[in-house]
């Protein structure tokens, strides 16, 4: 294992000019100043480069292989949306300049927005969210908005979630002041019409719905469960964290969806960075576009401009624009695919999927076994002596990375499998292999599996001590061991 | 150009062994009257060659501060990077990495959190530090959530110092909501004192500063954070951690949670993102923070290891319990700020808070001998500070464009009352013949 990069001395490399030390002590009054010096690794370049490269080798991507993470969308991230996103001209532009220095960030946020706007079918569009889930409470301030200004006198006070949603959903509706219910899946996996209809009421400010949903599904109800959330008064939610299925196959708009958030690092290629920065951007149906943050850019003649009032909007999310690098990067890829390629996107997600789902029910179950969307969910059988966690950590000694597992919570011992449009068959060939060889091993020798992952450069890790001993810095001298 | 793998035969080879002709055939649970059979409405598929010549002219369409003297600050920072810092961050190891669920496989991104978030913690003197949240904005947000959350009261005062665009965040998810948010004044560039003290009862849950505050003044905060305690109300700052090279640390003036936007360390100003948000509070508040946390371990061969902990916290366990909604957060900007602090260690941090704030006193001094303009504000301050121009400051700062100048920030949209006001910072990336080209220019608004 490498060092903590405190463990290393040596002689710091200086990258500024040397400063005046006197300089602070002359012009700020001392009771403002540090009494002792900030306690920062003193290490030479060459030491700082060795440690991080070290630390990156004990690291997977998908630059490194095959990561169908399910729900996470890992699809190959293009090179030249990092070249790009590195021009002096993008990285470089303050947040604050006037917006006669700044006429090609404007006009990227504006176009962008178009086409996202034209994949989706809605009639508005932000990017300032930061992420999915800052995405979700934006758009359910949007909905809290749009029921307080039209009838104020109603009591919305409760947001529905299915059982198969996503952690982040019911966690937002509680942040913005929901109540959270719940709404039972059916046995075809899609959300249960009687359920929900019960559930319906005065009461209900919206549905958040994943289409297709965490099953990998696509709730073939969804006209007829839009029609009654609308029915009843409540707006149509949609999480667009499957978005990657639908892309140029459906508009959400379409369905019936009222505001949807779109993970630019899931759908449109941007790199999810060990956990971020991602891009949560958020259309809305035109009805909804008065409560949109501000600013928006818009555009008179051939000229672009921040409009930064707007009676109705629920304010600003996030400082300055949203994460603009992000947005460069998706640009990118819109501008790589064209309308050809992005046409092409969903069916191929389908089409892999379907191909793996095909062949990985030779070895393994697939509790809700109908045609799946862009990922599916399997399990081991039910009386092997091993558990999806052992299956997934022999997975990593075969080279790939693991499915999400234990999720949806509705599947006992799930495990999502989402091999996206970028992969290829041959990748996917090796992987049912691999798999198939993980099945044998669970019937005759589980104990290899309890063992695994025994190529990793740590094996597993005693996750319990961790949060008794809570070791949460570096300290001289203190060692979980 | 697209990025899908397969050739056509192989796709072909999928649908025979699929037993379909076409991958039509898998759409049938879609309502097939909404599938788009039109062209899209987007530009037609490109090059690698023709997207790089689209954003190249995107980009020559914006002025950057490779190629402008930047006096802009407030919140975005143009600092300089080390080569050290893109060289890591690009490895395509990070990047392309998803959240560390797997930590056999992720202990480089795991690993680097825990190395940051002790960065963040010897900076502030705070006893824990997050993985990271958005930005500066949105974790001076959680950190109010945790102070009601945790002292049971519903009244936050809120310094009208603070960054404009913060307050408009806090306010957005506040709104409606039990919470009620005071603002608290400022006299002379600092919170107001008195003020405070007639609104700071024993029902206010926080008292929330900035230091330096939004017009680059130091706050009395050893003061300010007593008089939240004499309360039993918590003390939550908002801090722009270069700084931090050269002031008090947030813990020794009494702070209780501490904020900040990341961005000053190792990130470009990116037209405002991806940024990072600094979140680091005591001991006590541990249980309640939002976001990842990274706890060191040992594996079932005896080695040091690192793993996600204090998960119970967070909504993919606790759902609509959870102290937060966050999920995706800025791992690879926090990479940055680690990379960033490890190349310039304690030294190298000194010497850019010291060469930003010899610069501001330097600029500020000038500007201060300029007949007809004033400093607004008599009082500390470490790299930005407010001047008042005689004449009408738009055609100003339009006449230091055209000599590649972006002058301060024009004030008043943002506080009506500092009309003809502007925000000047200096970092270390100013030379002094760029602030007297600034200070030659200014002198002829009159």
């Amino acid at each position: 294992m490498e060092k903590v990069i405190f463990e290393y001395h040596s002689q710091s490399t200086s990258y500024v000019p040397a400063a005046d030390p006197q300089a602070a002590k002359k012009h700020i009054p001392v009771e403002y100043l540090g009494v002792e010096e900030v306690i920062l690794p003193q290490v030479s370049e060459q030491d700082v480069i060795r440690h991080f490269t070290a630390l990156s080798k004990l690291n997977f991507g998908v630059d490194n292989g095959f990561y169908p993470l399910g729900s996470c969308t890992m699809k190959y991230n293009p090179k030249i949306n990092e070249t790009v996103a590195d021009f002096d001209g993008l990285a470089g532009i303050h947040p604050y300049a006037p917006e006669e220095c700044v006429q090609g960030a404007l006009q990227l946020v504006y176009e962008l927005e178009g086409f996202l706007k034209e994949v989706s079918g809605f009639a508005g569009m932000t990017l300032q969210p930061a992420a999915g889930a800052h995405g979700e409470i934006t758009g359910v301030l949007l909905i809290k908005a749009y029921h307080q200004q039209n009838h104020p006198e109603q009591k919305r006070t409760v947001i529905l979630v299915p059982d198969t949603a996503h952690g982040t959903n019911p966690a937002t509706a509680a942040l913005a002041g929901y109540q959270v219910r719940q709404v039972k899946s059916d046995d075809q996996g899609d959300i249960d019409l009687d359920d929900l209809q019960r559930n319906l009421g005065p009461d209900i400010a919206a549905l958040m719905l994943t289409n297709p949903n965490t099953l990998g599904l696509f709730e073939k109800n969804i006209l007829e469960v839009s029609r009654q959330v609308h029915k009843s008064g409540a707006l149509l939610y949609g999480d667009g964290a499957n978005f990657n299925a639908l892309l140029g196959l459906i508009k959400p708009a379409e369905l019936g969806f009222d505001v949807m958030h779109f993970n630019l690092h899931k759908t449109f290629s941007t790199p999810h960075g060990g956990g971020g920065p991602g891009a949560g951007a958020v259309g809305t149906i035109k009805e909804l576009t008065p409560f949109l943050p501000v600013p928006q850019v818009i555009k008179k003649g051939k000229k672009y401009f921040w409009k930064h009032q707007q009676a109705n909007s629920i304010g600003k999310v996030r400082s300055f624009y949203g994460n603009f690098l992000i947005a460069v990067r998706a640009y990118a890829y819109f501008f790589a695919l064209g309308a050809e390629g992005i046409a092409r996107v969903g069916r191929q997600a389908v089409l892999n999927a379907n191909y793996l789902k095909h062949k990985l029910e030779n070895y393994y179950p697939v509790p809700y076994g109908r045609t799946c969307m862009h990922e599916f969910v399997m399990t081991p059988h039910h009386d092997w002596a091993v558990s999806t966690l052992d299956i997934a950590k022999r997975i990593i000694d075969y080279g790939f990375h693991p499915p999400t597992i234990y999720f949806p919570l509705i599947v006992h011992e799930a495990m999502m499998i989402e091999p996206t449009e970028t992969e290829t068959k041959e990748t996917m060939d090796t992987f049912v292999n691999a798999l198939g060889q993980i099945a044998a091993e669970a019937v005759q020798n589980p104990e290899l599996l309890k063992k695994a992952p025994l190529t990793s450069p740590v094996g597993r890790i005693d996750e319990a001590r961790a949060g008794r001993q809570l070791i949460l810095k570096y300290e001289k001298g203190r060692d979980a061991r | 150009m697209d990025y899908i793998g397969n050739t056509e035969a192989d796709n072909k080879d999928i649908l025979r062994e699929l037993g379909i002709a076409s991958t039509e055939d898998l759409l049938k649970d879609l309502p097939q009257d909404r599938i788009i059979r039109q062209r899209l409405g987007l530009p037609p598929a490109a090059s690698e060659f023709e997207v790089k010549t689209q954003l190249r002219k995107i980009a020559s369409q914006n002025s950057s501060v490779a190629d402008f003297a930047c006096f802009l600050g407030a919140g975005a920072y143009d600092h300089y990077i080390p080569s050290t810092v893109p060289v890591i961050t690009k490895r395509g190891e990070f990047y392309t990495a998803y959240t560390p669920y797997q930590p056999e496989i992720s202990q480089g991104t795991l690993q680097s959190i825990f190395e940051y978030q002790t960065m963040i913690c010897n900076l502030t003197g705070m006893d824990v530090a997050n993985a990271s949240l958005y930005d500066g904005a949105t974790a001076l947000y959680e950190a109010i959530h945790l102070a009601c959350e945790h002292t049971q009261r519903n009244i936050i005062l809120v310094a009208k110092a603070i960054h404009p665009e913060y307050r408009q965040v806090v306010h957005t998810y506040l709104k409606n909501s039990r919470i009620i948010i005071k603002e608290i004044p400022f006299l002379a560039g600092l919170t107001d004192l008195a003020a405070l003290k007639s609104q700071l009862t024993d029902q206010v849950a926080a008292v929330v500063v900035q230091q330096p505050n939004f017009f680059g003044c130091l706050e009395p905060v050893q003061q300010l954070g007593a008089m939240s305690h004499e309360q039993g109300a918590l003390f939550i700052t908002s801090v722009y951690p270069v700084s931090l090279g050269v002031l008090q640390k947030p813990a020794e003036y009494g702070a209780d949670i501490v904020t900040g936007e990341g961005q000053s360390l190792g990130l470009p100003v990116s037209f405002g993102g991806p940024y990072l948000g600094i979140f680091a509070c005591r001991q006590e508040f541990m249980r309640k923070m939002p976001g990842r946390i990274v706890g060191e371990s040992i594996d079932n061969r005896g080695q040091r290891a690192y793993v996600l902990t204090l998960q119970a916290r967070e909504q993919h366990i606790r759902r609509e319990r959870a102290t937060s909604n966050i999920c995706s957060n800025e791992a690879l900007c926090a990479l940055s700020a680690c990379v960033y602090l490890s190349s310039m260690g304690a030294a190298g941090l000194r010497d850019v808070a010291t060469a930003s704030l010899s610069g501001a006193h330097y600029l500020a001094n000038a500007i201060g001998r300029i007949p007809g303009w004033k400093i607004n504000f008599k009082t500390a301050f470490f790299n930005e500070f407010v001047a008042t121009a005689p004449g009408n400051i738009e055609a100003l700062n339009r006449r230091l464009l055209r000599k590649n100048i972006i002058g301060g920030l024009p004030l008043e949209k943002y506080y009506p009352e500092l009309k003809k006001s502007l925000l000047f910072c200096v970092t270390e990336k100013r030379t002094k013949t760029e602030i007297d080209t600034l200070v030659s220019i200014l002198k002829e608004n009159r």
